[in-house]
């Protein structure tokens, strides 16, 4: 058969494909009981017609359908509300516990930087100079002084809103980007988690030495276990990506790089779902004029749920499903 | 080895699917439609909530973190893997395996984005789309996906016009059928070449197939003649009594 006797065979049930594969593209919900022979046929065609050489158009048309069709045919699933929950209360907490090198890198380099950092800044103050600006010192010392009791922003419920948005936009950023530069073989993670567990440290010491501890801690308490927690996260989840390029182990790097990225995507999810509960935390509640007692409660309470979640939730599930 | 931009897929039909892949400039040319639109959408949002006063300030930095961040995931995911700019140049992002992008693939990618534009203007991504075979940049590689074009932009079918040009011609040579498909190749490309280029191209052949040593027809026209035949006659000679695609020739 040339190829004119094989186009006028097959144009009609290509034509029918065609249309139904529109009808799916375009949101509708036709029926589809045709659309496995349909493709089978297409998928024969085109073989054929490569085979025996017909024309580029044709093979190419014919490639197109059969794409369109593969596509639909063996389109995965979107995720559901029960995958959601699933995420929360199963998914995430255990993929942190499997990353828990990973985990344990990032959380002594935060803390122990910041610590020591701190704790340089406590011995000798001036040595806060040298990590920020005398711009920025002034600036903080002005937001937490220590002679208004609360930490001051203008504007009230107006600003509230605005934060909550800063924090998302900058500390959502920040989240995503310590991940991502976590391909550079783990360096820019490093970076990004040594970099802000060292100002924190220096932040927190120079407010204890210039007597603005009890605005500063109160006001941070609230959303630190989420917020830092998620940072912590994020520089977990870039440095398993970085390792994935300087030890790939049995596979291929790109390989390697492409099961670890798998791996740690819950880490990236559920950092910025944390960082998305700290902004409103950080907005509507640290800041607010709630008594201090009553702060700290909260904010120890935030501490211990953070990390018993992370330690132990998804635990028995688990168990039960496997057996 | 044969070099060009195919990505193939083998199919469970046991079919392989070819994929065009795209390379640098276009995507490139996308990326900077959709800050565009990322731009002023948010330049004319804020612009718009201005009387809103401080709150407003919020208002568009959540939008801005949405533009940055979630704009291109949101567009691949419900859009069958193309962004507004994509789309404008006839792009989309599917996974190695041709099927959609997901939403792991998608924030992947989009996300690593960030690593590719290291140390300056996405010199990463640059080095990397040259490094490997399928024009992946990082994000690519880590998300496992391709950046091709679209699968709906297909080529117009090549027709022979009656009347224009040479009568259909045998080649007077034996062909293999990597040869014949290039000679039918060429016809259906030919008219995309500009007239000098493709007779250029012709020169050689033209001879070699037709045999005529005097012809009227410039050296493209013959080789589009012994095309025509090739197609008309089939590769298995069987006698077709009419051609569906050419009667609608003007």
């Amino acid at each position: 058969m040339n190829q004119n006797a094989f186009c006028i065979i097959a144009e009609p049930a290509w034509r029918k494909l065609e249309l139904l594969l529109t009808e799916i593209e375009d949101g509708k919900k036709p029926d589809v009981a045709e659309l496995p022979r349909l493709f089978r046929q297409v998928s024969k065609d085109l073989a054929v017609a490569r085979s025996r050489g017909f024309d580029t158009a044709l093979v190419e048309r014919l490639n197109g359908l059969a794409l369109r069709a593969h596509q639909v045919v063996y389109a995965t699933q979107r995720g559901s509300l029960s995958r959601l929950a699933g995420f929360w209360t199963r998914t995430f907490p255990r993929a942190v516990r499997a990353e828990w090198r990973a985990m344990t890198v990032a959380l002594v380099l935060f803390y122990g930087g910041g610590l020591v950092f701190g704790l340089a800044v406590i011995i000798d103050p001036d040595l806060a100079y040298r990590f920020m600006s005398p711009y920025e010192v002034d600036q903080m010392q002005q937001m937490y002084d220590p002679s208004r009791e609360m930490i001051t922003r203008p504007g009230g419920a107006e600003s509230d809103l605005m934060m909550f948005g800063f924090y998302i936009y900058n500390n959502v950023g920040i989240a995503f980007r310590t991940f991502a530069s976590g391909l550079v073989f783990g360096l820019g993670s490093f970076f990004s988690v040594a970099f802000n567990g060292l100002v924190l440290g220096v932040v927190a010491a120079h407010l204890i030495n210039v007597g603005a501890a009890n605005v500063f801690f109160p006001f941070v308490i609230g959303h630190g276990a989420p917020e830092l927690t998620a940072i912590v996260i994020s520089g977990a989840a870039g440095f398993r990506l970085g390792w994935a390029l300087v030890a790939p182990g049995r596979l291929r790097r790109a390989e390697a790089l492409k099961v670890a990225a798998r791996a740690v995507l819950p880490l990236v999810y559920g950092a910025g779902g944390m960082l998305v509960a700290a902004a409103y935390l950080e907005g509507f509640w640290s800041a607010s004029a709630a008594p201090k007692l009553l702060k700290y409660v909260v904010g120890a309470a935030l501490w211990i749920a953070t990390a018993g979640y992370l330690l132990f939730a998804g635990r028995y599930r688990g168990a039960q499903r496997a057996a | 080895m044969r070099v060009d931009t195919l990505h193939h897929v083998e199919t469970p039909e046991g079919v392989e699917l070819v994929l065009r892949c795209a390379g640098p400039i276009p995507r490139a040319i996308a990326w900077g439609v959709d800050l565009v639109i990322r731009g002023l959408g948010v330049g004319i949002l804020a612009a718009g909530l201005q009387w809103l006063g401080r709150s407003s300030m919020g208002l568009v930095l959540l939008v801005l973190f949405f533009a940055e961040w979630l704009y291109p995931v949101i567009f691949e995911v419900f859009w069958r893997g193309r962004t507004p700019g994509k789309r404008a140049l006839g792009l989309a992002v599917v996974r190695d395996d041709g099927l959609p992008v997901d939403w792991g693939s998608s924030v992947l990618r989009n996300l690593l984005r960030t690593a590719d534009f290291l140390p300056g203007m996405f010199g990463a991504a640059l080095i990397s789309m040259m490094a490997t075979k399928s024009f992946k940049r990082l994000g690519d590689l880590a998300a496992g996906t391709i950046v091709i074009y679209s699968a709906s932009e297909v080529a117009p079918a090549w027709r022979v016009e009656r009347g224009k040009g040479l009568l259909p011609h045998a080649p007077v040579v034996a062909l293999t059928l990597d040869e014949q498909r290039a000679v039918i190749a060429f016809a259906a490309r030919a008219a995309a070449l500009g007239q000098s280029r493709a007779d250029e191209l012709a020169l050689v052949a033209a001879q070699t197939l037709d045999g005529r040593t005097h012809s009227n027809g410039t050296p493209s026209e013959r080789v589009i003649a012994v095309a025509s035949w090739l197609r008309e006659s089939g590769h298995t000679a069987g006698d077709v009594g009419h051609q569906p695609s050419t009667e609608e020739a003007s």
